[in-house]
């Protein structure tokens, strides 16, 4: 469980947006991560693959520290996400910086867990008028435009109870987008949505992905991941099983418990 | 200071005053489970009125709960201990007190008897009658039981509110805790400790039962667990 | 004397006095519901000393008699120096009382917001506080608004208590009138009306929020 003061940076000079470093977490006796580490590089999309209970989603919540880490430290494009230096050892950081930080990454959840109270087109304007502190009039053109990517700029009167969960799961990326961030993170996007209306989600991610966004996706949509990454990573039971480019993974994966989970998911 | 030697000299009343207040205490907890009787039996019967396929039941028993929830409980205490008095029915002050507490809490909880008898499943009821029994039979045997155990919380909430409401009673001169401690604030200008003392006599009754109320949703519950 | 004659002596002094029991309850709702969403806050917030303290407060305050607490307000604070006439104790004690209420119906109403809510308020970045201002609160109203308008309407019919302090409303009123005139038959009926016309419509109000916004949990 070293801690390194500086981001190795690898011989491109080019530095990794994302790195994990020896991440461990535990809730009470139970150990979920148990010794993580990951490099995402800027414009790289990772899926995160594993049967349930194999800590994908805690991993992602530790990246942009919804979860709060037992031991390791996450870094993002080289900054210590969540604490500080201090000396020798490490504080938490304050919660305004940390909230800065989160501005920079952008997360879609599994419930969607838009805004109720507000229209489709308030719950994108939130982040931008009340964290950015932004106003005026480029800033509706904007939103608009990001709904209109998003295929919801029709909806955008509307509130949330009276959308399907695909056009409610397109609303909360196109919220996380108008943050501009650098990165995003995908738990399960499209789990809860009835079958049907998971292609619609999967095609607006796949255009994000054509458009260079680096992407750190949790899924189950193993051929969605097979297309859309760079690099695939398969977790069990807490740890890094194997990873690699999605072709080793999905036809010759090394690991035989890789190979197993593959068979069980893929044969249906 | 003069206010350490104030406090020494209070604490010379000390015994004399818990004597009183424990015992006028006791007439607090008589009025209030006399009261809360009353409060029961009419209430029931009034939520059933609501329930009521006449009209004419509904109607009397949605008027008799407007006019008590909306009336402060002092108006209708004076109302009974003074008012009547004029038109000439003297009531005796405890009774007139029963009364006043009883009545009102019909009212409230007519409310809690008939949402906990809506709340239980028509299935149930509906189940009961295909087994060929009129409909006082279903809900006497399996409606109003379990929907006693759902008002049981409901029932504990009023009976403390009704504990700490009997403290207006001391305002038609029945002789219950606060009335006393009113007459030793009088006697003796004790004033902090003497209602210090009664806040915790209050607080310590409320305590106790809700207490009570919790163990007996326990028991009602473990009982429950065994039969099935 | 007949009742004609008794209304046309009074009628102008019990509108005054209704008057003065709807200030005392403004006032008193006034510091319940600010000092019920701070004890509220500090119970959710806080797990030390401030979180214990908010919790015996509520406790404490729910568990004795208003009658009580103005008591020790208004007669208590005397020997420690502070004098508080009785519109004033009558507003302090009745509010600190509906505090303890409120701080437990606000506590819910928060709590019952879903965690995802707040989770995403901070993914795009909002601090605490702002993801409690923009996200949080907004829909706790929603929840608080039927429980927290029936403790308001039960704080209206309170303030007849603060008429055993001598705080100036309808009962004490009611009770100089009786004594002026001795047909306390009639005069606490017309005051039990004046108390039925402001209360009902304000019920009725209450429970045509409370279908509208049902408060959950």
């Amino acid at each position: 469980m070293g801690h390194r003061d500086m981001p190795a940076a690898p011989a491109t000079g080019l530095r990794q947006l994302v790195r994990v470093d020896a991440l461990h977490k535990s809730y009470g006796a139970h150990h979920v991560l148990k010794g993580i580490d990951l490099e995402v590089m800027p414009g790289q999309k990772v899926s995160l693959i594993g049967p349930s209970g194999s800590g994908k989603t805690t991993l992602l919540r530790c990246i942009n520290y919804l979860e709060t880490p037992s031991a390791g430290h996450v870094f993002i494009d080289g900054h210590a996400i969540g604490e500080r230096r201090h000396g020798d050892g490490w504080t938490s950081m304050s919660s305004s910086e940390l909230a800065a930080m989160r501005a920079n990454i952008g997360m879609v959840f599994q419930r969607f867990n838009l805004f109720p109270h507000l229209s489709v087109l308030d719950n994108v304007l939130l982040g931008p008028r009340k964290v950015q502190k932004r106003t005026g009039r480029e800033l509706i053109d904007e939103a608009r435009a990001l709904l209109d990517k998003v295929g919801m700029d029709a909806k955008r009167d509307a509130f949330p109870e009276q959308l399907s969960g695909g056009q409610q799961q397109r609303v909360a990326i196109a919220r996380a987008l108008a943050m501009k961030p650098r990165l995003m993170l995908f738990d399960e996007a499209t789990s809860s949505l009835d079958p049907e209306l998971v292609g619609e989600v999967l095609g607006v991610m796949r255009k994000l992905a054509e458009e260079g966004m680096t992407m750190i996706i949790v899924t189950h949509e193993m051929r969605f991941a097979e297309s859309v990454s760079d690099k695939v990573v398969f977790m069990a039971d807490g740890k890094i099983v194997e990873e690699g480019e999605p072709r080793r993974i999905f036809h010759d994966a090394q690991a035989e418990r890789t190979r197993a989970f593959l068979r069980a998911v893929l044969d249906h | 200071m003069a206010l350490l030697n104030a406090w020494a000299h209070s604490l010379h009343f000390l015994p004399y005053f818990l004597r009183v207040l424990c015992v006028s205490a006791i007439t607090t907890v008589v009025l209030t489970a006399c009261a809360f009787w009353m409060a029961f039996v009419l209430g029931f019967v009034l939520a059933l009125m609501r329930l009521s396929r006449h009209a004419a039941f509904r109607a009397i028993a949605s008027v008799y709960l407007e006019l008590f929830r909306n009336v402060p409980l002092l108006t209708q205490l004076f109302l009974l201990y003074f008012g009547l008095e004029r038109i000439g029915l003297t009531l005796p002050a405890f009774v007139a007190a029963t009364l006043g507490f009883g009545l009102n809490g019909a009212a409230m909880l007519s409310e809690v008897f008939r949402s906990s008898i809506v709340g239980i499943d028509r299935g149930q009821g509906e189940a009961a009658l295909a087994l060929g029994m009129t409909w006082p039979m279903a809900l006497a045997t399996v409606v109003l039981p379990q929907s006693m155990r759902i008002a049981l919380p409901a029932l504990a909430n009023f009976g403390i509110g009704l504990l700490k409401d009997t403290s207006l009673a001391s305002a038609v001169a029945v002789p219950e805790l606060m009335f006393r401690a009113k007459m030793l604030v009088s006697e003796t200008y004790q004033t902090n400790l003497i209602y210090l003392i009664v806040a915790a006599i209050y607080l310590l009754l409320s305590l106790v039962l809700s207490r009570v109320s919790a163990a007996t949703e326990h028991g009602l519950g473990k009982r429950r667990a065994a039969l099935s | 004397m007949s009742y004609a004659e008794l209304w046309a002596s009074m009628h102008d002094d019990l509108l005054q006095a209704a008057w003065a029991t709807l200030r005392l309850a403004l006032g008193a709702i006034a510091v319940g519901v600010a000092l019920g969403l701070l004890l509220a806050i500090v119970r959710i917030g806080s797990r030390g000393f401030a979180g214990r303290v908010a919790r015996i407060y509520i406790e404490v305050f729910r568990g004795t008699p208003a009658l009580v607490q103005l008591f020790l307000v208004y007669f208590g604070f005397v020997t420690i120096g502070i004098r508080f006439d009785s519109y004033q104790a009558a507003v302090l004690g009745l509010g600190m009382n509906a505090a303890a209420y409120f701080a437990e119906i606000f506590r819910a109403g928060i709590q019952a917001v879903p965690r995802g809510q707040s989770e995403a308020a901070f993914s795009i970045g909002m601090t605490g506080s702002a993801a409690m201002r923009w996200v949080v609160l907004p829909q706790a109203i929603r929840l608080v608004l039927a429980p927290s308008g029936n403790v308001a309407i039960a704080l209206l019919k309170d303030t007849s208590v603060a008429s055993l302090i001598a705080a100036p409303d309808l009962m004490l009123r009611a009770q100089d009138l009786s004594s002026q005139y001795f047909m306390p038959f009639e005069i606490y009926v017309t005051v039990g009306a004046f108390y039925f016309v402001l209360c009902y419509p304000l019920s009725r109000l209450m429970r045509h929020i409370e279908r509208r916004h049902p408060a959950r949990g």
